[in-house]
């Protein structure tokens, strides 16, 4: 196990990446590790770009250094390359698949770039995972599942310091009764999902 | 509620705001008094959540809490409390204690009773606020001792013992935090909890009236206070010396996050170091930091924005002769802007000991990235209320805005806030431009921002019959900062019932003659209304009342009403951009063959788009849950 370990989950204002965050946050304490994590509030969430950065076992601060990412978790493809200043060439990039196109390319004349362009980009920087976590969770039974499958896949990685199922049982003691298969079955695909293109690198 | 459970030991993760609620609860705070405001707000709203609970099931919590008018009155009341023997916390944003500077200078000469925590949470790098000014000074300002917590662990600690130390000393602590603890969460372990006492006494004092002859009196006292401060600083737990490596003669001095970026740092290049963290930072222990200077060659100082630290320990080392080198804001290793990351304290360190930065240079992604700053959200009403105003208004008309989310008026294509300087200044500095030009001039603030400082402006507006229209943005909520109550809400923080003040018989009661109400929804009416607004000689108030969206569509799932869904008609649509280009919703977006589309995902369901497209494309499809 490393001695630190740095997870940066980055995405949109709105697709709950701060609950993500928590959760994470959660399952260390679950795990009993020693865990810290930063988050941004406010002005920053009304669909503007955001990151969160969790931390566990020998770190003082909640700030993933430069390059120092263990893993990078992002709920949109554009965003996990925003953040790959904290990536290194081993770091594990689990993105979603599917764009969240921002206002400045209708209104503003900027250009959000092909899909295509984007993963090679982020290949070069890391060990890129695309997944397609809204279909996923779309046949898990719920589109909201849509970051139970990325916690998923980063529980399908070798970074965390406990047990997966330390995690999924965190993310399931926090969401009310009627949803909980639903969360299990969009966990249990992702992790599937990370496997499956692991195998192929 | 895990955050009341009386669980000594037990370990739970909290925001670093939670772990200062739950320092409160363990040291029995009777009074907690806040204004809203990131990185602040979660302080307040844990009290709020505890509250509101507790009279769900007709149980006293075990507190008053209030989300007061604005911060001033706040820790006026709060203040009130301490002298009743009550122990009190009030909470703010760096900027609020602004607003409260007034009764907190002159609060420091009366001294208080019961203890009372101030914490002002302070926003380096501006990531949610207007300034970044280091509130560390309001502690040296006004002679309050000050605590400097690292991790939410240390929040809590520092406010449960902050209480006793204020009660020993008679003075209020303030208890200084940034963004990075605010929003940092950690383990954190529980004490056990104190039961509060409910009712204090209120002692009559003569020294409680501050004419000139009793502050003449008490600012003594206060020094004296400070000389107390500073044998309590001088053996303080909250500052200790920890060695790195081997114990050298290179020292750094740290508080605040600043320190756990220094001691990780100097793990990761493993220096040998001693590192002097100091949490109780004003008194500042003098006699430790001269003893510290004394052990040491050089001292670099590691502490964000002003170089206070390092001008105070330029002053020790003057003092007792030592020729000890002194690395920081100077000398130009560290800066006095923005907040630190682990990478600036790499970079300041591997340049003074010339060894490797042990972290790499950032990758930097060679596709152009497009950008994504915040937005009015899709079906926000003030996009529509602003969308009629330009309609209205002439062409070079100036447009002063206020704190809140309609300051994201300012992106393209609505480009409507051309002046900000603070909570409530935007009727302030219309009633200023109005005597300095010849332009029209449409003012914005929000009901929260009204009450809490926008009211005196609008008086100064009726009574010199400024040429202004003054507009309040009426949602019925504090919504960027989480959808605190208002005044203008019908529920207290506590989740009582309390008396709603409409926007509108206030603005009345304040002697405006032009007063428009409208519906945004409406903008054929909201044009109409403003244009008479503006043509109007003298003080105009528009009050623009259609509640936050986010609480519309949060009613409307509870309720399991659907949200509706609108589609634009591709074979009526002309492509005029009016909808993207003038009224630019999120939701709204060009395929790649450059027709336009209503993302489902996004839209909230207004339906404004369907008034605002010449071509009658777009209507209403359907509904989401």
């Amino acid at each position: 196990m490393n001695k630190k370990v740095n997870i940066v989950l980055a995405g949109v204002g709105g697709q709950g990446v701060v609950t993500a965050a928590n959760l994470l946050g959660k399952a260390g304490i679950n795990g009993k590790v020693n865990v810290f994590t930063s988050e941004i509030h406010g002005m920053a969430q009304r669909g503007g770009s955001v990151s969160c950065t969790v931390r566990m076992g020998d770190v003082s601060g909640p700030l993933v250094p430069n390059g120092g990412a263990d893993v990078i978790v992002s709920t949109e493809p554009v965003e996990a390359l925003r953040y790959i200043t904290y990536a290194h060439k081993k770091t594990k990039i689990i993105t979603d698949t599917n764009p969240l196109i921002p206002f400045t390319v209708a209104v503003g004349g900027e250009i959000y770039p092909s899909l295509e362009d984007i993963f090679s980009e982020l290949k070069m920087y890391g060990e890129l995972y695309p997944i397609d976590a809204l279909k996923i969770a779309e046949n898990a039974g719920a589109v909201i599942t849509r970051n139970s499958v990325l916690l998923g896949a980063l529980a399908g990685t070798d970074v965390l310091p406990f047990p997966s199922e330390v995690l999924l049982e965190t993310i399931l003691e926090n969401i009310p009764e009627k949803y909980k298969m639903v969360n299990k079955n969009a966990f249990v695909q992702g992790m599937n999902a990370y496997k499956k293109i692991k195998q192929k690198i | 509620m895990e955050i009341t459970e009386d669980n000594k030991g037990k370990r739970v993760l909290l925001l670093g705001n939670e772990a200062i609620t739950r320092g409160a609860l363990e040291a029995g705070v009777d009074v907690a008094t806040t204004y809203p405001g990131t990185p602040s707000s979660e302080i307040a709203d844990t009290f709020s959540k505890i509250a509101q609970e507790a009279t769900k099931q007709d149980k006293d919590p075990g507190f008053y809490f209030e989300y007061s008018v604005n911060e001033k009155v706040a820790l006026e009341i709060a203040a009130a409390a301490s002298f009743c023997g009550l122990r009190a916390l009030t909470c703010m944003k760096h900027v609020g204690l602004n607003v409260a500077s007034d009764a907190f200078m002159t609060y420091m000469y009366v001294g208080c009773k019961g203890g009372h925590i101030i914490v002002s949470a302070d926003d380096p790098y501006c990531h949610s606020s207007q300034n970044e000014q280091d509130n560390r000074y309001f502690a040296i300002f006004g002679g309050a001792p000050m605590l400097e917590p690292t991790t939410p662990q240390e929040a809590k600690e520092m406010t449960r013992i902050g209480f006793d130390i204020s009660e020993q000393l008679e003075l209020p602590i303030l208890l200084r935090t940034t963004t990075r603890l605010n929003h940092a969460r950690g383990p954190t372990v529980f004490n056990a909890l104190q039961k509060p006492r409910r009712k204090g006494h209120f002692e009559k004092n003569p020294l409680l009236v501050t004419v000139p002859s009793t502050a003449r009196a008490k600012h003594p006292v206060l020094l004296q206070h400070l000389d107390d401060a500073e044998k309590i600083s001088e053996k303080s737990p909250f500052n200790e010396i920890i060695t790195i490596g081997k114990p050298g003669d290179i020292g750094i001095v740290a508080s605040g996050v600043g320190f756990d970026y220094a001691k990780e740092v100097a793990e990761d290049m493993h220096l040998n170091v001693r590192i002097l963290k100091l949490g109780m930072t004003h008194p500042i222990p003098r006699k430790m930091c001269e003893k510290f200077i004394d052990s040491c060659e050089t001292i670099i100082v590691v502490e964000e924005l002003e170089p206070i630290l390092e001008q105070q320990f330029k002053t020790f080392a003057h003092d007792i002769g030592s020729d000890v080198k002194i690395i920081g804001k100077s000398t130009g290793h560290f800066s006095r802007l923005y907040e630190y990351t682990p990478d600036i304290v790499a970079a300041a360190f591997s340049k003074f000991f010339k060894t490797k930065n042990p972290y790499p240079q950032p990758f930097e992604s060679k596709l152009k990235l497009p950008s994504r700053p915040p937005s009015l959200c899709p079906g926000c009403p003030h996009r529509s209320t602003y969308y009629a105003v330009k309609k209205a208004a002439p062409k070079d008309t100036i447009y002063p805005t206020d704190i809140g989310c309609y300051t994201l008026g300012k992106a393209p294509p609505l480009e409507i806030a051309d002046l900000l300087l603070c909570m409530g200044s935007n009727a302030g500095t219309a009633c200023g431009l109005a005597v300095s030009t010849d332009q029209k001039i449409v003012s914005f603030m929000g009901d929260s921002t009204f009450f809490h400082s926008g009211i005196p402006p609008i008086i100064d507006a009726v009574h010199h019959n400024h040429d202004v229209v003054i507009t309040i943005l009426d949602n019925r909520t504090t919504a960027m900062t989480g959808h605190q109550p208002n005044p203008g809400t019908d529920i207290d923080g506590m989740g009582r019932p309390a008396k709603r003040l409409n926007v509108e018989d206030v603005v009345k009661g304040l002697g405006v003659e032009h007063i428009e109400i409208v519906n945004p929804d409406n903008l054929k009416e909201t044009t109409a209304a403003f244009k008479r607004a503006i043509d109007f000689k003298g003080p105009a108030v528009v009050v623009s009342k259609s509640p936050c969206i986010l609480l519309e569509v949060q009613r409307k799932r509870k309720a399991g009403e659907n949200i509706a869904i609108y589609e634009i008609d591709q074979s009526k649509c002309k492509q005029c951009k009016t909808c993207i280009g003038r009224f630019g919703c999120p939701a709204l977006y060009f395929a790649d063959d450059k027709s336009i589309h209503i993302d489902v995902t996004q839209c909230n369901g207004c339906g404004i788009c369907t008034q605002i497209c010449p071509f009658s494309a777009i209507s209403k499809k359907g509904g989401k849950k």
